[in-house]
């Protein structure tokens, strides 16, 4: 009896080495410009070579501008850091989707998008985020340089096995409610060590009700849990959304690939070692208030007191936490006034997610006191959006409207917060100076932040 | 430096990660929290400090290696805390730094030590142990892979290669 991730990892396994460890091969290598060129460095030095560069696919996202893109790079490392992925990826014939494709996008939108995610898959990026592509049944996990170097030049990862965790959510949302809410419930529940050493597995009613983008939010966020991944099995709504797209099987071969992908999951009796059960039905619009994903509270709570947790570590926390946000204990979190909003990142800036904020904000305007933008997850979804008229729509009421990549979610590029400036943000962490020093964020759903852009301040969605 | 959840944002922020180098990390480490007179860093008996003991959940976030080529490159040589982060326990090993994880009761005795001033704590990874100079002593359980390409220096790079005829034999298999 064996879960998803048990099957995706046996089907991969090249060897055992000793103590649990195993040589496990890789299906898909994503590289980005800010943790591959010491890797790259390290393959040149020791005259290696790229293994399988058709199984390896970069692009720009991490620090490139969002703004004009026929000007060149302002930031001159920035722009050096942009170019030696370019000659790297010629160097060792690595297709590249560079600042001027219209392919260009964050990492974890892009796989996606063109079929090079696909269910059973193991995929690894320099970046904790790729847990977003194991929402196709896919081990998906984010991996450091040195790692990325030896994937490069092997096209396998020496891990020790990770530990089942079964996320299981009955029910189903409110609306107004939406996958981002159910994620940060959960993290919030579990806290974000909660899945450490554990690849988690969402099951339930309330899983397989998602849409594709939905379960991408999802499982990108399983990292804010300490989870080494996030996978959801396979089914009709995976096979639809893949079928078409240009790196997707085709003809006789797609009823190959969905046949096998169909193999891809949960024996009924699998053992997990973990559990952990949610209800949709009691999950209500989140946001953070403090300085880590877990932090988090329903719209209609209240800032915790410190004063009343138990323990003295989590007073600290909390304490300082507050302190850094700029909150007093027993503040409704409706009604926080914001300065900025951020609706992008690989969490929240597909599709979907723009037309549910867009719906939002037609016909109202941003308010006067905040600075609001849409940075699209790839060029791809940006023109998408255009052609239904969504950038207009943005626009029109306020919105500054921009160029893919991952931008205000970790500020390399320009897009920062001013030290004690609040935002709404779509995106995934709200660490200490995540957005820029001394900038306060607040987590959400993009519909939960396209209502504060119109307010001013933080509102429960569900009034709308 | 008794805080839980410590993530990799705060270890080497954004700000440093446009290089192509992988030297130059040390004088960023904690960049933010180093502006405060007050951090545990700034103190004077925590100069040349090698042992950094730490709360729960340490290295969370992102995966960007250079915060354990920060901490490196400052001159740690171990981390001790109740718990770390999986991507940043696989980044340690791979750049010469040892996670130790102890228990948090045990971990509270050596922060609780640390903060009186002057303290010594001595690692083994060899004997898998730490003890301090008040008469502390415990053995940890460390990763026997992590270990291993700590004790031996190993190209792990060079290791896998060997492994040609097995990688090669999985791709005719799945071609």
């Amino acid at each position: 009896m064996r879960t998803l991730f048990d099957r995706v990892w046996d089907a991969h396994v090249v060897r055992e080495l000793a103590d649990g460890v195993s040589l496990l091969y890789v299906d898909l290598h994503l590289v980005h410009e800010v943790t591959s060129p010491q890797a790259f460095a390290g393959l040149k030095r020791e005259q290696r070579t790229v293994r399988r560069p058709e199984l390896t696919l970069a692009t720009v996202d991490h620090n490139v501008p969002t703004g004009d893109r026929s000007l060149p790079i302002a930031d001159a490392i920035a722009a050096r850091q942009v170019d030696a992925l370019g000659s790297n990826a010629r160097e060792f014939g690595i297709e590249l989707f560079d600042l001027d494709s219209p392919g260009q996008g964050i990492v974890h939108v892009i796989g996606p998008e063109l079929g090079a995610t696909q269910p059973g898959m193991v995929i690894v990026c320099g970046d904790s985020h790729t847990s977003t592509h194991g929402a196709f049944g896919a081990f998906a996990l984010g991996i450091g340089t040195s790692e990325v170097e030896h994937v490069l030049a092997t096209q396998c990862i020496v891990m020790k096995k990770p530990r089942n965790l079964e996320a299981r959510i009955r029910g189903s949302l409110e609306p107004g409610v939406g996958a981002k809410d159910l994620i940060l419930a959960l993290i919030g529940k579990i806290g974000t060590a909660g899945a450490t050493g554990h690849v988690i597995e969402y099951t339930g009613e309330a899983i397989q009700a998602l849409s594709m983008e939905e379960r991408m939010t999802v499982c990108n966020m399983s990292i804010e849990a300490g989870a080494r991944a996030g996978m959801i099995a396979p089914d009709e709504v995976t096979f639809a959304y893949l079928e078409g797209r240009p790196r997707a099987p085709s003809g006789a071969a797609w009823a190959k690939a969905v046949e096998c992908w169909q193999t891809f999951r949960s024996d009924p009796t699998a053992h997990y070692d973990a559990q952990v059960r949610l209800d949709a039905a009691t999950v209500g619009p989140q946001v953070t208030w403090g300085t880590t994903p877990g932090m988090v509270a329903d719209i209609t709570a209240r800032v915790p007191d410190p004063a009343q947790l138990a323990s003295e570590n989590e007073r600290e926390a909390v304490t300082r936490a507050l302190e850094y946000m700029g909150l007093k204990p027993g503040t409704p979190l409706a009604g926080i006034p914001i300065d900025r909003v951020f609706l992008g990142s690989c969490t929240n800036a597909r599709i979907e997610d723009l037309r549910a904020a867009a719906n939002i904000v037609r016909g109202r305007h941003v308010s006067a006191r905040v600075r609001a933008m849409v940075v699209p997850g790839s060029q791809r979804v940006k023109a998408q959006a255009e052609q239904e008229g969504l950038d207009s729509v943005f626009r029109e009421a306020g919105f500054e409207w921009r160029n893919a990549g991952c931008s205000m979610c970790l500020g390399m590029n320009a897009d920062v917060l001013g030290a004690g400036e609040r935002c709404a943000a779509t995106s995934n962490r709200n660490f200490e100076g995540r957005q820029g020093r001394g900038g306060r964020t607040h987590l959400m759903s993009p519909v939960m932040a396209a209502a504060a852009a119109i307010e001013g301040r933080l509102v429960d969605v569900r009034g709308w | 430096m008794p805080r839980r959840d410590v993530d990799t944002d705060q270890i080497i922020p954004k700000q440093f990660l446009k290089g192509v180098d992988r030297t130059g990390f040390g004088a960023s480490l904690f960049y933010d929290w180093r502006a405060d007179p007050n951090f545990e860093l700034n103190r004077p008996e925590a100069q040349g400090a090698t042992i950094l003991v730490t709360g729960a959940n340490f290295g969370c976030g992102s995966s960007r290696e250079h915060a354990v080529w920060a901490l490196a490159q400052y001159g740690f040589r171990a981390i001790i805390a109740p718990s770390f982060a999986d991507i940043f326990l696989a980044n340690c090993y791979r750049n010469g730094v040892l996670p130790v994880q102890l228990p948090a009761a045990d971990v509270e005795i050596l922060l609780g030590r640390a903060a009186g001033g002057s303290y010594e704590i001595d690692v083994d990874l060899e004997q898998c142990r730490v003890s301090d100079d008040r008469g502390y002593s415990t053995r940890f359980s460390p990763d026997p892979y992590g270990s291993e390409l700590l004790l031996r220096g190993l190209d792990e790079i060079g290791r896998t290669l060997l492994e040609e005829p097995s990688i090669a034999a999985y791709e005719r298999s799945h071609a």
